[in-house]
This record gives structure tokens, sequence and C-alpha cells, in this order.
């Protein structure tokens, strides 16, 4: 028995389905029900129900590439905060292998990295490493925090929305999986995207989002708006999927 | 496991006469009992090493302000994002001129012979805050006690209601 549609929209405490079904994230097994224990939309998918939380906070997993800000620097490491509950450490071997240097030459306070999360123990205290491509200090540019669930849904499909904002506004944009995001370019470009990026945010969980940003950035951008292609794809519902 | 730390207080001009502003005795109380009544429904194992901050400012005060807070505290709770087993819904009754009565005011409260502020996690009844002030017999005490589980009952359907109204009528 399930007692949800997919997507319907639920709170903690909410009875999800019963035995039959496995339990996703975002839910728990009490008894021989399933709960959800957040804010979110249902997803179902074969027996697995799942909940995709509105809002939450990043909670590093091994392999994730995040945007961190330096806060400390300590006689081996440096401290980072990654937008989380837990702060993460990157040891200044990864940067200077078996050498000895003065770690604030290499990056000091208030510098901005993208990094990979190498490991995680079992009290969460979370170890970053910069090996890898792409990975380094960011040099200017602007930081914008979004939700990190509503991450999937500023990349799109394939990357579909991100490379939108990408071509419109001629900027750089690298978004870490702990919800920040960093752009660079014209001043005003960076202001277009960062406007267009908080609108995303808001309206995750709405559908027909991709239609709305492309018109959003031709307004912002003062471009025309192509009129059949906007009535073609407003109409297009979100897929549902018969339980 | 994380921590919950609360704090409960009052604006000098919430009440009648100016309170005088600083925790006192009362709102150090309240700020451990709402800290308690919160604990069971929120998965604090999951989150090992860290603190989950609560503040309760008061603004103005009419009676059963600690329910209100606890009400509005686990709302919060779950519109940050943090996973619960269940919401947290808290309602008082009472005994006001000799009647047993749901939801008391601050004269009925003053006047009344006893106060019962209750706090559920409503799917399962479990009950995470019970106090009770002043005297009721065995009687008052269960009467009072089904009528207030009922309150947060009725109170849990806008709690869901106010979190959905936020993400718009399309999914409501």
């Amino acid at each position: 028995m399930i007692f949800v549609e997919d997507k319907n929209l639920v709170v903690p405490g909410d009875v999800l389905a019963d035995d039959e079904y496995h339990t996703g994230r975002g839910t728990f097994r009490e008894g021989n029900k399933i709960c959800s224990s957040l804010v979110g939309l249902v997803a179902v998918r074969d027996k697995k129900i799942s909940v995709i939380p509105l809002q939450s906070k990043y909670i590093p997993k091994r392999g994730d590439v995040v945007i961190g800000e330096i806060t400390d620097i300590r006689f081996s490491m440096w401290n980072l905060d990654i937008n989380s509950p837990y702060s993460g450490i990157l040891p200044a071997s990864d940067v200077f292998g078996k050498e000895k240097r003065e770690l604030n030459k290499a990056f000091d306070i208030g510098d901005v990295l993208f990094l990979r999360v190498v490991d995680i123990d079992e009290v969460k205290k979370v170890k970053l490493g910069l090996k890898g491509r792409g990975l380094g200090k960011f040099r200017g540019g602007i930081l914008i925090y979004i939700t990190p669930t509503k991450v999937p849904r500023l990349i799109g499909k394939k990357g579909s929305m991100i490379n939108m904002i990408k071509d419109e506004t001629k900027c750089d944009i690298i978004v870490g999986q702990n919800g920040v995001v960093w752009v660079k370019g014209e001043p005003e470009m960076e202001r277009v995207a960062e406007k267009v990026i908080n609108m995303i945010e808001d309206q995750a969980h709405t559908s027909g989002l991709t239609d709305r940003v492309r018109n959003m950035l031709y307004e912002l951008l003062g471009k025309e708006i192509e009129e059949e292609k906007e009535d073609v794809d407003e109409e297009v519902p979100e897929p549902d999927i018969e339980e | 496991m994380a921590v919950i730390r609360c704090r409960y207080n009052m604006a000098p001009f919430s009440v009648g006469d100016r309170k005088r502003p600083g925790p006192d005795r009362r709102s150090v109380e309240i700020s451990k009992i709402t800290a308690d009544a919160l604990k069971p429904a929120v998965f604090l194992e999951k989150f090992p090493r860290s603190t989950i901050d609560v503040f309760i400012e008061i603004l103005e005060a009419e009676g059963g302000t600690r329910c209100a807070g606890i009400t509005a505290a686990s709302v919060a709770l779950a519109d940050a994002g943090i996973p619960m087993r269940d919401l947290v819904v808290s309602c008082a009754a009472g005994k006001a001129d000799g009647n047993v009565v749901l939801d008391l005011s601050e004269d009925e409260d003053k006047e009344g012979e006893a106060d019962l502020p209750v706090a559920i996690m409503p799917r399962t009844g479990e009950i995470t805050l019970l106090q009770m002030d002043g005297h009721l017999t065995s009687e008052e005490f269960d009467k009072a006690l089904d009528l207030a589980v009922e309150g947060c009952k009725k109170i849990n359907e806008i709690q869901k209601e106010a979190i959905k109204n936020r993400y718009g009528e399309e999914n409501g």
C-alpha cells in the first residue's frame, strides 16, 4: 500500500507507504510503516520510496567536488568553510608533498578553493584534496550560495541549464556539490547570472523551469524572446508516473 | 550525537508590566523543556559533532507562549531541512472557574486552578512534554490531557498547512 503519489509535498512524520516498499533517502521505517523525515517531494522508483528535500544542509560525501573558503591556518593544514555543519581540512602535505613551506604563502585566510572530498571519518572529520582536473584556487569572481539539494536542478539534464546560463552570460560558472556557485565574467553579467541562479533556487520544485529561465535571461539581456519556442515548450507538462 | 540548544526569551514589552530583560528562572526552565520536547523528534544521531540552535523570542505574551514556542520551533526545524521523526506540537489544557478548558489565556492561567501544557508527536501520540501547575483530580487530569491531545492534533494540521503553503499551491 502506498499513501502518497509521486511529486507530492510531504512534511516530517507523514506516513508514505507500508512494508512492501523500501526506504530511500529522506525516509525511515517505523514498525511496518515508512514515514518521511523531511519537507520535500516524494519520489517513487519501482519499490523504493524517497523524499527529495526542498531545503537542506550539505552533508559531505566522499568524492564530491565542493567550493570552500579558508577560515584558519594551522600548523600543518588549512581549515575550510564548506557551507556545511562540518568544516573541512586540507592537509599541507596534499599541496606541498614532502616539502616544508609556510602555509600562508600558498593559501591565505579568505581564499576560495575548488576541492574534492577525499575522506570522511566516523566523527565527520572532512579531509579535502586538490588532486584532480580543474581543482585549485579561484581568482576573482563572486560566490552564490544555494541549497545543496537544488544543485542538480541548477545543472539540469546533462548540464543543459548551466550551459545555457554560461552561453548567454559568457561567464565562467562552477557549481560545488555543497551548494556554492562561483561565477566570473563581466560584472554586469555576473549580476545577471546571480539573479537567474537565485530564481532557480526559489522555483526549483516547479515545472517548466528551463523555459522561464530562458525567458528571464533574454529579458535581462534585452534580447527578443523567440515566440514559437515559448509557445511549444510552455505546454509540456511534467511527466507523470502512474502507480 | 548532535546537541539541541534552546533559548526562550521574552521581550521587555511582551507583557503588561515591563519585564526586566535577560534570562530569569522561568525562561531558563522553558528553554530547557523546549529543548527536551524537541529532542525525541530529531534524528540527532545523524549529525555527530554538531549543534542545532533554537531561538524563541516572545514579542507579545498572552498565555500559552511555551506551547506556541515548541510548535513554531518544530515547524522551523522542518523548514530548515533537519530530518525529524515527526513534527512536535504543543497545546495546554487546564482548569479555570471550575471547568476543564483548552488553551488557557493569561487571565485563565493566573486566576484558574490548574495549567497543563502538553507536547506530543502526533503520528504516534508520544508525549514529549507534560507539565502541571495547580491542582486537578485524577478524573480532571485525564479529561484535560485528552482535551490537550485533541487540541494538539488540530494545531498539527495548521503546522502542516503552514509548511505546505510556503512552497506554493501547485503541490499543496
